[in-house]
């Protein structure tokens, strides 16, 4: 600890005689970088408040950082940019679109930039569950940042309304139905359950096959496994749920206005990113509950959410700066702060070792749930080509749930096409 | 005619007519209603609900909205300028240069009706970041200067301007563009004012475009700016979207209130009818 | 200087600046996007090459382009006759002194100054279900109400019905304009004649307004095609494409799927149905239209 103490008071004076010396004549490093919001509440507040920090503490970095709307903005804006006459050097995407970033070559492995034993040891320091996405060719491309999996919010006051025990939440499929059939009013005022099928309907599927044992595609990112029959099967589950069950109302369920229709009390619990759950803390007025999603018979979820890349485009300067600016936000301090102000998962087991965030998960227990269900979750659906895959998807997804098309012939469609396109990655 | 028929008929038609135009403006005043309540408030329509100015401060606080509401102002205004200038140029040339090859250049230019600049927006797009414009206000309003409409319209309106005063302005001493400073251009004042209405609301709206060319707060305009604050990924809070919405329609709407008159007369007396 | 024996430089002149802007943004990217369809996807690692028509021939096998087609169909169809009728009504409606005419016109003029993108937001509280303001209203009444947006049977239907709402108030001022401008004294004739206010409308007012429904009629087809804003905050073109139109599709390819040789593909086609309407529009029906 002491020795820990004075390498850093050493390092504090170090940078304090260089600042000296080089005196206002060192040339200042400028960071631009986009990031995307794709959940609820003023999110870039808390981003902007982090980099206010950050430059505060290094002023020889000025960071330049971008809101650029969604996940699909922000990469496009990001690649934009580089093609452009003003670059980023870093920037938050989707850490789905790491074989596209790749294949366009526009990032580097942080293998290739970190020097030192202790950076080494940095990139180890994150759950291994989060790293997965962002691994792929024996490198690590992208690190953990507004990382969430899929919870299910639930509504404590209409469980016990409908005599259910709302510490105990179900924890399968058969359960599930059965609490959403005690949910269902019959005068449509209260459904039993939402998920969401607008926005990103691969996502929410991801975790109904996971929890069905499937995964959805390979690690290399050129297979797709749409027309397994778990797969199918997972899907004929979704839709059972309105079609059979009559527990979720028919139709696309919206990404975006599903938070305000379960804070209205019009469905007893609705599975959202963890990333909704400091919103809804602040907005609920009745008593609610954040479990795991339930399993089939294994729980299961995919990560999802936004990682840092650093661009290749950028000088040997720029990139020390871009890491340093990348382990700041990342460090265990930061990422509780932004855990709990969002309800992202602290992305390292530091984090949720830290005083702040362990009196906050004590205080408020939901905040813990995302972590502790990263043991049962898998990586997000990630291939080259990954936004027409993706497409494939999300159409034979809503074609079935909104339009009624039989699943094992939506998704077969899907899987042909998908292969068609990844031919070219085998 | 029977007199109370055709009193009935008018009863009818007025209350088609009140009926039409709520259903028209129900949009604004349901922004109106949310963006002075509470987000839970405004969508249950409880008239008991405490009025609140809270969702303009959360909006004003959440995003640059005074720099996106410059930047829309400094993009119309220039844009409109250009045009302008442009559009004149070239009208009197149509107009009363029977140049060799102007028939074709018209028919040519004439192109742009249909085809419009967002619709090649792959290729706009490359050669704006070729010219090393992406991400600039100069960007996005340049593949807009030259508008084949204004063209169109002026033309048709220096067409109908007398030989007589040409040539009394030459007698005068006044070269080619002294005259059409000096003759035209005052003789086609509504059919500017009734361009520079299609122009305004046409760019203040305009979306597709700016999206793909601004980068940064320093150049996206109102409705990029718009679109990522309220983007529905976010969870929709329609008190705040209203409220942004809101102050950034008012300039627009309070010189529609204040200036409709005039603006139905410039395009009476314009070529636009 | 003589002024006659230089006419054409000078008319040259007065147009290059328009001209050089026009070509760069209109006609040289039109041959661009041509040329940039005949080749395949590139990246840094697998440069592009010539492939002839293979995108057209993957367009005839991608089963998204169709439906966006056929969406498009249904979206012009939807809403170009439809805002059309509402502008003139529109007009007429405050043409005369009614009680509130100035009210009534803000009313309907409304649409033109709210941004799209930002409208599209408050359209999504209306379509929304369950909490939505058509839900609320129509439901205590016992009217049953599709999934708006995400019922792939209205999900469009609801987008044409904000475009419709978006364009007639803005088409509305230029018919009001054009009525202004006609003379009373035909009316005073035609009242005195006894003719029907129907009759009149359809015998004299109608054909006096068609250059303005030509010039409208121009705007509300090119709209059409190049009216997709609201897609992006309401629908994303789903649910499975049901929403999607033509430039949406477009943006989508080139944008997110970084496939520009497809999106140039498709671009052509867009071009091809823009051309062909413009024909049809300047060649056959201006034709009948008598100019003053």
């Amino acid at each position: 600890m002491s020795l820990f103490k004075s390498k850093k008071l050493l390092g504090l004076a170090l940078g304090t005689t260089m600042a000296l010396t080089a005196g206002a004549a060192a040339a200042k490093t400028t960071l631009t970088m986009y990031y995307p919001v794709a959940v609820g509440g003023p999110l870039t507040k808390i981003v902007d408040g982090i980099v206010a920090d950050f430059e505060a503490k290094n002023p020889d970095i000025d960071v330049n950082a971008i809101y650029a709307g969604n996940y699909n903005d922000a990469r496009i804006k990001a690649l934009a940019a580089l093609k452009s006459g003003k670059p980023a050097q870093l920037s938050v995407m989707f850490s789905i679109d790491i074989y596209d970033l790749i294949e366009q070559d526009a990032i580097v492995a942080f293998d290739d930039i970190v020097s030192t034993e202790e950076d080494r040891k940095w990139l180890k320091s994150f759950y291994p569950a989060l790293m997965e996405n962002g691994q792929t060719l024996g490198k690590t491309w992208g690190i953990p940042f507004q990382r969430s999996t899929i919870v299910m919010y639930y509504n404590k006051d209409a469980y016990r309304a409908a005599g259910l025990d709302p510490e105990n939440p179900p924890t399968t499929w058969n359960a599930l139905v059965d609490a959403g059939k005690k949910l269902t009013k019959k005068d449509g005022s209260q459904w039993g359950i939402m998920i969401p099928s607008t926005g990103y309907p691969y996502w929410m599927f991801g975790a109904l096959t996971k929890q069905n044992g499937q995964v959805l595609m390979n690690s290399d990112g050129n297979e797709t496994y749409f027309n397994n029959p778990k797969v199918v099967e997972a899907l004929s589950f979704w839709k059972d749920l309105s079609v059979k069950h009559g527990v979720m109302p028919k139709g696309a369920i919206e990404w975006g206005t599903l938070r305000q229709n379960f804070l209205e009390g019009k469905t007893a619990m609705m599975w959202h990113s963890t990333g909704n759950l400091t919103t809804v803390k602040k907005k609920a007025k009745f008593d609610f509950g954040v479990a795991m999603l339930p399993g089939n018979p294994s729980r299961g979820t995919p990560t999802g959410g936004g990682n840092f890349y650093i661009f290749k485009k950028s000088s040997a300067e720029e990139k020390k700066a871009a890491l340093k600016l990348i382990k700041f936000m990342t460090s265990a301090d930061n990422a509780a702060k932004w855990s709990m102000e969002t309800g992202y998962i602290g992305v390292s087991p530091a984090a949720y070792d830290t005083k702040k965030l362990q009196a906050y998960a004590k205080n408020f227990p939901p905040a813990a749930v995302a972590r502790d269900q990263l043991k049962f979750a898998t990586a997000e659906l990630s291939t080259y080509q990954t936004g027409r895959v993706r497409k494939l998807l999300d159409d034979a997804l809503q074609s079935v749930i909104a339009g009624g098309k039989a699943p094992a012939d939506a998704l077969g469609d899907a899987q042909t096409r998908a292969e068609k396109l990844l031919k070219p990655y085998k | 005619m029977n007199p109370s028929l055709s009193y009935l008929r008018k009863a009818v038609t007025v209350v088609g007519a009140w009926l039409l135009a709520i259903l028209w403006i129900s949009p604004l005043l349901f922004a109106f209603w949310a963006a002075f309540h509470n987000p839970e408030d405004a969508i249950h329509f409880d008239l008991t609900a405490p009025l609140t100015l809270g969702n303009f401060v959360e909006a004003w606080n959440q995003a640059p909205f005074p720099r996106y509401m410059l930047n829309t102002f400094l993009l119309v205004t220039g844009l409109l300028a250009a045009q302008m200038i442009l559009a004149t140029l070239a009208a009197y040339a149509f107009a009363r240069f029977n140049f060799v090859g102007g028939g074709i250049a018209f028919s040519l230019i004439l192109v742009q009706l249909m085809i419009t600049p967002e619709i090649l927006i792959v290729e706009n797009y490359a050669t704006i970041a070729d010219l090393g414009l992406a991400d600039s206000l100069t960007g996005i309003g340049l593949p807009y200067a030259a508008s084949a409409f204004g063209i169109f319209l002026l033309r048709q309106t220096f067409k109908s301007v007398p030989r007589e005063l040409d040539d009394a302005a030459r007698m005068e001493g006044c070269g080619t563009l002294g005259i059409l400073w000096r003759v035209y251009v005052p003789l086609a004042m509504p059919t500017y004012l009734a361009y520079g209405l299609v122009s305004i609301s046409h760019h203040w709206n305009n979306f597709l475009w700016p999206l793909v060319v601004s980068n940064s707060v320093e150049t996206r305009p109102l409705t990029v700016g718009l679109a990522i604050f309220g983007a529905p990924e976010s969870g929709v809070d329609w008190s705040i979207v209203s409220a942004a919405t809101l102050m950034s329609v008012a300039p627009l709407l309070i010189a529609f209130l204040l200036f409709q008159r005039q603006f139905i007369r410039s395009f009476m007396a314009s070529g636009i009818k | 200087m003589n002024f006659m024996g230089n006419r054409h430089v000078i008319g040259w002149l007065l147009i290059s600046p328009a001209a050089i802007l026009l070509v760069t943004f209109t006609h040289y990217p039109a041959v661009t996007t041509f040329f940039s369809s005949l080749f395949s996807r590139g990246n840094p690692i697998r440069p592009s090459k010539f492939v002839g028509a293979d995108q057209y021939l993957a367009l005839l096998d991608d089963p998204v382009f169709w439906t966006v087609l056929e969406n498009n169909l249904y979206y012009a169809i939807g809403t170009i006759p439809a805002s059309i009728a509402l502008a003139i009504a529109m007009a007429l409606l405050v043409d005369r002194a009614l009680a509130g005419t100035g009210f009534l016109r803000l009313a309907y003029f409304t649409p033109t100054i709210l941004p799209m993108i930002a409208v599209a937001n408050i359209w999504l509280f209306f379509y929304t279900p369950e909490i939505g303001l058509l839900d609320r209203l129509l439901n205590p009444i016992g009217i049953e109400t599709p999934n708006w947006l995400g019922d792939p049977s209205t999900a469009l239907l609801s987008l044409i019905f904000i475009t419709i709402w978006k364009e007639a108030g803005f088409f509305m001022i230029f018919y009001l304009a054009a009525l202004q401008a006609q003379s009373p004294e035909l009316k005073e004739a035609a009242k005195l004649e006894g003719a029907s206010a129907f009759t009149f409308f359809r015998r004299v007012t109608f054909p006096l307004l068609m250059p303005t429904t030509l010039f409208v009629l121009v705007n509300a087809v090119l709209n059409s095609f190049k009216l997709v804003d609201h897609i992006f905050i309401l629908t994303k073109g789903g649910p499975d494409n049901a929403s999607s139109l033509i430039l949406y599709y477009i943006y989508e390819t080139a944008f997110s799927f970084f496939d520009t040789p497809y999106a140039s593909a498709l671009t052509i086609i867009l071009l091809l149905f823009l051309g062909i309407l413009a024909l049809i529009q300047f060649g056959v029906l201006e034709r009948r239209i008598h100019y003053r």
